[in-house]
């Protein structure tokens, strides 16, 4: 039995279409699959398309649509998704240069500390996954990542840090991800990439999309400072 | 270009909205009163998504450098141009060197005011708005600041006043706010979490009892009134929501978007004011009771676009009345 999608209303502006309840890579790359039919329908009236984790959810123009009739559009290629193969392009890989520890990590000993583990032990877990960008939020070019080593799992600082420099790699819970902007923020810092997540001027305008690869990549200090600047 | 004397509480350069970057975690933003803005650059002669001002609370000082069609919408204020009473939702002639004196807003929360021409500010990403969280868009992300200059763009409508002096026609457009003094009314479509609530919960939002805290802005407005529990079930994943969805958190103090919304959020969802409510819901201010009206989305979505059908009306007749009646003939004798 295939679980079937399920339309509700987000506002009359709006409408989120939910393909499961847990959170897994397989649930969320049908909701990348489904975005990517709705794109390509090329439905008119369609003002964002905002996938997350088991959700996609349409804002759309109601004077171009009804609930009704956008649900009925739907229907056909949300039925598409399961019977055709998905054949678009295979996922873009990227790769993200990550000093770790140091003063790009602070974090990166307590990280250890917890797991039980050695830094080095760390940075080799944590560069050992190919990562899937389940979605993006929060802020412009942050990255839901999903495949943190569970082993790296810690919770967030009790105090959070008044500021967190952009580009900062953190752990929260099961969670990794990268500050695309300096923030205050409680997450436990092991690392920081030179890579500009976010610069409006370029297009497009953030490092990561949804769907992404990552990869992250041990760099020395030295590289950090040769790489800074880079897109 | 107009030259910023004083920068008002919290001023910035808005337009409809950076849409179609949500899946990258950009807000669309744009002015939280989509409709005084677009009625705003209808009165000056622009096209309804030209940039304007978005003005809170309290207003700038602007001088104009040259004659230009302006007009002023949204939250009733005090404002006086070269000393005289300004009213609002007309458009205005105002000659060059003009002083703009804005000063507070009587009730509501936010002002506007087009230019012939608009807000000429770069594009970033499709769109002239400040994204104060990006900080991108408007001038340099940021709100106005004292010795600002902005640049205005080519107008569509020519022609000015009598002989360099202030010109406005006895007629104005209805602006249909709320009356002061009861709860704002919003309707609104009832999302995944609603019927988790008790009786009475649903009761106190749909009533009126709770009021908008001190803690508001364009990202969201923290409710103050009775706790609500907290939905029940297992914790809910992040979702997509939108500029009037209610959500809410663990605290049971109800939070209501604006236009800088996060993108996605993972606290329950209640529901989302309809896009008709946009516009009270951008006049909310602190103190101000909030009722939420369920409403089915197909009755919304009707009152939605009988709502555009009467802005592109006003846009026509707008279009005939211009130049608005008297200023060429006036200053063509």
């Amino acid at each position: 039995m295939k679980p079937a999608a399920r339309i509700a209303p987000l506002g009359d502006c709006a409408l989120q279409i939910t393909l499961g309840t847990r959170l897994g890579d397989a649930t969320n790359a049908k909701v990348h699959a489904l975005a990517r039919r709705i794109r390509d329908a090329a439905l008119p009236g369609l003002r964002d398309l905002v996938p997350a984790y088991t959700t996609l959810t349409l804002h759309y123009d109601p004077q171009t649509w009804t609930h009704d009739t956008l649900c009925r559009a739907l229907t056909a290629l949300l039925a598409a998704q399961d019977e055709v193969a998905d054949a678009s392009a295979p996922p873009r890989e990227v790769c993200i240069p990550v000093c770790y520890g140091g003063e790009y990590g602070p974090d990166l000993m307590a990280v250890a500390t917890h797991a039980g583990l050695s830094a080095d032990a760390v940075i080799q877990r944590h560069t050992g996954v190919l990562y899937r960008v389940y979605f993006l939020g929060f802020t412009p070019g942050f990255a839901y990542l999903g495949g943190l080593d569970p082993r790296l799992a810690m919770a967030r600082k009790a105090t959070p840090r008044a500021r967190v420099a952009a580009g900062s790699v953190g752990i929260a819970g099961a969670q990794t991800g990268v500050y695309p902007q300096a923030t205050p923020g409680g997450w436990q810092i092991i690392g920081r990439t030179p890579l500009t997540l976010f610069d409006p001027a370029r297009s497009p305008p953030c490092l990561l999309a949804p769907d992404d690869r990552v990869r992250f990549v041990a760099i020395e200090p030295a590289a950090f400072d040769g790489h800074a600047g880079a897109p | 270009m107009i030259h910023v004397e004083a920068p008002g509480l919290l001023t910035t350069v808005q337009d409809l909205g950076r849409w179609g970057h949500q899946h990258l975690g950009l807000a669309p933003g744009g002015a939280m009163d989509a409709d005084a803005a677009r009625i705003a650059n209808l009165l000056a002669g622009n096209d309804p998504g030209a940039a304007v001002l978005e003005i809170t609370l309290a207003g700038p000082r602007l001088i104009l450098e040259s004659g230009t069609w302006i007009a002023w919408t949204g939250a009733p204020s005090a404002i006086t141009l070269n000393d005289a009473d300004l009213p609002g939702w007309r458009p205005v002639w105002a000659p060059a060197g003009s002083r703009l004196s804005w000063g507070g807003l009587y009730r509501g929360c936010r002002a506007y005011l087009a230019v012939g021409g608009g807000i000429a500010v770069p594009l970033i990403l499709g769109s002239r708005s400040t994204d104060l969280r990006a900080g991108i868009g408007g001038l340099g992300g940021r709100p106005l600041q004292a010795g600002d200059r902005l640049p205005i763009g080519a107008p569509r409508r020519t022609g000015g006043g009598p002989r360099g002096s202030a010109f406005w026609p006895d007629w104005w457009v209805r602006n249909d706010a709320p009356p002061p003094g009861q709860p704002v009314t919003l309707p609104f479509i009832p999302g995944p979490d609603w019927q988790t609530l008790p009786n009475w919960a649903r009761e106190a939002l749909a009533t009126g009892a709770f009021r908008v805290s001190p803690r508001f802005d364009r990202m969201g407005l923290r409710l103050s009134g009775p706790a609500l529990p907290a939905p029940t079930g297992p914790e809910r994943l992040s979702a997509g929501v939108t500029c009037g969805t209610l959500q809410l958190p663990p605290d049971g103090r109800p939070i209501l978007l604006g236009v800088d919304h996060q993108t996605t959020g993972g606290y329950p969802v209640l529901g989302t004011a309809a896009g008709i409510a946009r516009s009270r819901l951008a006049q909310l201010r602190s103190g101000d009771a909030v009722a939420f009206r369920p409403l089915p989305i197909g009755a919304a979505q009707a009152l939605h676009r009988r709502h555009e059908r009467n802005i592109r009306r006003l846009a026509v007749a707008l279009e005939m009345a211009s130049p608005p009646d008297g200023a060429l003939k006036r200053s063509s004798e």
